[in-house]
């Protein structure tokens, strides 16, 4: 009977995601027809584009026919999964975009698993303690490290630690030409990996400390705690199984929202350590005019943010026992 | 007249308060002085920021003539800087006004007609917040190109859902008071019941949002022109950052990154402190606690 | 000598605008196999009395003088690990019924579990056999152990409430306003149940209510509190028939007759004071409808009067 509640709650999540995703793919439709004026001279502004190149793209959007069919057309060559051809890397949108997403989710997973790990740590110490001098601490630290933009961080860090202090690597995902292989490679990684991971996890990080410091807050003071110590019950245990279970719930909720503000965090870490990621990809394509490029980072990103949010919203309905029954929140 | 004194009343004992109130003293002395700064940029010792110079002028670190030197055109960085404070503020304001009265609009109507209304509404902000805000920002800003009233379009454009929603449930707790209650009985319309009696109710609740915007959009205009979308016509720390991040001397200049980099971070920090202390003082029971 | 003895107790609660004596100089007596109602209107400080047993004040409050005696220590002067070990184990507590007693997530078999696995020394097995018979002590099937708070009403909530504070033997139990909130019904279930395990387990219980209907069913003896003072103890019949404190007075007649005689209802006219700056004298002067000269000048001490003990002034 749990089972058949959290399967009913799955599936709708599921058909929600869907209809998400195919909001975003209409919307990034819609504003790629929200251009003031002739879409085709906006995209090519771009002198380098060829009168040949400006005619295949108009043939392969049908940007001459009625808004529909265009919609139509765009939404087959989707399914076909063509993003587009790159003006500046002259490959299908999708192949480019294939090729960095392997580092992206690397850094990605790496400093956000960090990042939540250890500002749910502090933020639970914090929120506990309310009015310490250790709250005070760790809550000044967090809301300073959090108003710092990931790419002010990473700019400093790399004035700091790789310009002057040279331990560090400049940027990018290994060594040029170095010939490493196995292990040794993957040391290169991590070392290269070290300064974009660390601008991410001390932003990210601070939103989890401070998100998880009010839900604490919450948590200890409802009527449960004085329950759990009225049973004679250790403190470390009351923390333990009554407190921070209850107070990490509202907090795994706001991580699915939370990812789409961690995509900021990648675009910029990536962009100023020159991590060949997709988030630096969306730099370049900034850079070089690369509109449908630009369009196919979107739509990666956003597809993303959904479908890691439902991996959250199932993970939730499975934790919290109020959802397993099929009531709702 | 009597009300519009009893409410400049209400504004002043809020001020006090949050006087009272260490993180809120500290965000405010941030933005008054950045605010200065902005106000008296001709006056600080500063000649036009976008000005080139002479090419032995190049790279130069901090000396008399140019106090924070100077980056690869010869530009001096201090008129850089001091002027860009005019267009973080700029926007920092206009594009949180806008977000402030979008959002407030959709959530008095989403709260008090409910229904039909409220649901479409609605799912329209969950959408709008689950859709990663950067690079729907640098899409939208890359395609209508670049510009002030741009960005502060674009940031208005996906901020908005966030206040829509805090008000809507506000606008719900309010709808259920005695008073509205009252004033649907004596026969009062919908739009003097929004705009008479819920909204002055909305109007800290729209103020602790809009710092929270201010700060949002000061972040977003540095991150878009540090990702080259910043309005070419004007000088704004982000593409100060742009500019020497591009240049590739950046590793021989540090006078040129770390002061806009101190400006955003600080400034940013004020208006996070501010947002802080300001919600603290909202909260009900605050007066109490502090004993005051 | 009582199992619990309360000697001038006081608890104030230091805020910037002052102390607030929320109990000022109380005392009373739980004997073995004796239930003792505290009664008065909600802010009087009986929960803050009771809550000192348990030793759960918290800043701004201040346990600031007297002897909390139970089974011969003083629990005021105890280490935080001698109380720990005594709570749950030798005073249990029932809170108000309220929404988050129980820890939503988890389940309440888990709940009860918890409290016999820290008091005593038995398997896991052994202590999932003994919350199922916990949970048919109180009137719920134990094929409910694995079910979670949400899935209980509102009453049902309060016994498995019940459950837990009954699950190690203690010595005593304190009910904080176990019904308050509960629909009549759930009410006069749950107290047909504490009468119950009263006399089944020989309970000695401290009963805290505002609901004087509540006192007569369940206690021998009450305390009316009023303004962070205890104004008359009696047995609970002779303090029905023959309330001697005008406050006692008061409050009897503010309530329906429980033997359906014709008598006019009274409220009390007046609020009960701020305990920041309370009353000089008796501190139920101002609402007295007696109150002379010397009740606003001077404390009035215990006195007894048909085996009453009472403090006013009127007594001689």
């Amino acid at each position: 009977m749990a089972l058949k509640g959290f399967a009913s709650f799955a599936i709708r999540k599921a058909i929600a995601a869907i209809i998400t995703i195919f909001a975003i793919v209409c919307v990034n439709f819609l504003i790629f027809r929200m251009v003031p004026g002739d879409p085709i001279r906006m995209m090519f502004r771009d002198p380098r584009i060829t009168a040949e190149q400006m005619q295949l793209v108009r043939e392969k959007f049908g940007l001459d026919k009625p808004l529909w069919e265009q919609f139509n057309c765009y939404l087959t060559e989707l399914f076909q999964g063509n993003l587009g051809i790159s003006f500046w890397q002259k490959r299908p949108v999708l192949e480019v975009i294939a090729d960095r997403i392997p580092q992206t989710l690397l850094l990605v997973v790496t400093a956000l698993a960090i990042a939540v790990i250890l500002g749910t740590i502090l933020g639970a110490i914090a929120g506990w303690k309310t009015g310490t001098k250790i709250d005070s601490f760790i809550l000044g630290i967090s809301l300073t490290l959090y108003s710092v933009p990931t790419f002010c961080m990473g700019i400093i860090f790399l004035l700091i630690f790789a310009f002057q202090l040279a331990i560090f690597p400049l940027g990018g995902i290994s060594t040029a030409a170095s010939g490493l292989t196995g292990f040794g490679y993957w040391k290169d990684v991590l070392w290269h990996m070290f300064l974009p991971a660390i601008s991410i996890v001390l932003w990210y990080g601070g939103e989890y400390v401070l998100l998880t410091r009010s839900s604490m807050q919450d948590a200890s003071g409802q009527d449960y705690i004085t329950t759990a110590r009225a049973k004679g019950l250790k403190e470390s245990a009351v923390l333990r199984n009554h407190a921070l279970r209850n107070a990490l719930l509202p907090v795994v909720t706001i991580t699915g929202v939370n990812l789409a503000f961690a995509v900021a965090g990648i675009i910029e870490a990536e962009t100023v350590f020159s991590w060949p990621g997709v988030g630096r990809l969306v730099y370049d394509a900034v850079m070089k005019r690369d509109y449908p490029l630009l369009q196919g980072t979107f739509l990666v990103f956003a597809v993303a943010v959904v479908l890691a949010n439902l991996v959250v919203d199932l993970i939730y309905g499975y934790i919290d026992p109020r959802i397993k029954v099929g009531k709702s929140e | 007249m009597l009300k519009f004194l009893r409410e400049l009343e209400k504004v002043k004992g809020f001020f006090q308060l949050l006087l009272t109130n260490k993180m809120g003293v500290v965000g405010l002395s941030i933005f008054a002085l950045f605010a200065i700064v902005a106000l008296f940029a001709p006056f600080l010792h500063t000649v036009d920021p976008s000005k080139t110079g002479a090419v032995e002028n190049i790279l130069l670190p901090p000396c008399h003539q140019f106090w924070l030197g100077t980056d690869d055109l010869a530009r001096d960085i201090w008129s850089q800087v001091i002027f860009g404070s005019r267009v973080s503020l700029v926007i920092g304001f206009l594009a949180a006004a806008l977000t402030v009265l979008v959002g407030t609009l959709i959530g008095l109507m989403a709260g008090f007609y409910g229904g039909r209304i409220e649901e479409v509404l609605m799912r329209i902000v969950d959408f709008f917040m689950m859709l990663p805000m950067l690079p729907l920002m640098i899409v939208l800003a890359a395609i209508l190109g670049p510009s002030i009233w741009n960005v502060i379009f674009v940031v208005s454009i996906v901020s908005w859902p966030t206040t829509a929603r805090v008000i809507r449930s506000q606008v719900l707790s309010l709808k259920e008071r005695a008073f509205v209650e009252a004033s649907r009985c004596i026969g009062a319309s919908d739009s003097l019941l929004i705009f008479g009696e819920i909204l002055p109710n909305v109007v800290p609740l729209m103020f602790a949002e809009a710092v929270l915007m201010v700060t949002e959009a000061i972040y977003a205009e540095a991150v878009l022109a540090f990702l080259g979308l910043g309005d070419p016509t004007t000088v704004s720390w982000g593409m100060i950052l742009h500019f020497a991040f591009e240049s590739g001397t950046m590793s021989r200049a540090p006078w040129w990154v770390v002061p806009p980099v101190a400006c955003i971070c600080t400034l940013i920090l004020g208006f996070t402190f501010l947002g802080t202390a300001v919600s603290d003082v909202l909260k009900p029971g605050y007066r109490e606690i502090r004993g005051l | 000598m009582a199992l619990l003895e309360v000697e001038n107790l006081k608890i104030y609660y230091f805020t910037r605008e002052g102390a607030v004596k929320a109990v000022d100089d109380v005392s009373f007596s739980v004997d073995r196999d004796e239930t003792l109602g505290l009664i008065g209107e909600s802010g009087c400080g009986k929960t803050t009395a009771v809550f000192a047993i348990m030793r759960f004040v918290a800043p701004p409050g201040r346990i600031v003088g007297g002897k909390i005696i139970f089974d011969g220590n003083d629990i005021i002067t105890m280490s935080n690990e001698e109380i720990r070990l005594l709570r749950g184990k030798g005073i249990a507590m029932v809170f108000q019924a309220a929404q988050n007693a129980l820890n939503p997530v988890m389940t309440v078999g888990k709940q009860i579990t918890e409290v016999i696995l820290e008091h005593e020394r038995i398997t896991k097995e052994e202590s999932w056999e003994r919350a199922k018979r916990q949970l048919e002590l109180v009137g719920i099937g134990s094929e409910r152990v694995k079910n979670y708070p949400h899935e209980f009403s509102g009453g049902m909530k309060q016994r498995v409430m019940i459950a837990i504070a009954t699950a190690c033997n203690p010595r005593l139990l304190i009910l904080d306003e176990p019904v308050t909130g509960l629909d009549v019904i759930v009410q006069r279930q749950l107290l047909t149940l504490i009468n119950k395990l009263r006399k089944e387990l020989r309970l000695p219980i401290i009963f805290i209510t505002h609901d004087l209907s509540v006192i007569a069913e369940t206690c021998g003896k009450v305390a009316v509190m009023y303004a962070g003072k205890i104004v008359e103890q009696a047995s609970t019949v002779s303090l029905y028939e023959n309330p001697v404190h005008p406050y006692s007075q008061a409050l009897i007649r503010a309530y329906p007759s429980i033997k359906g005689e014709k008598r006019g209802l009274k409220s009390i006219p007046g609020a009960p004071p701020r305990l920041i700056n309370p009353p000089i004298g008796c501190r139920f002067h101002p609402r007295c409808p007696y109150a002379v000269n010397i009740c606003r000048e001077e404390e009035p001490i215990f006195r007894k009067k048909n085996g009453h003990l009472v403090a006013c002034h009127s007594i001689k």
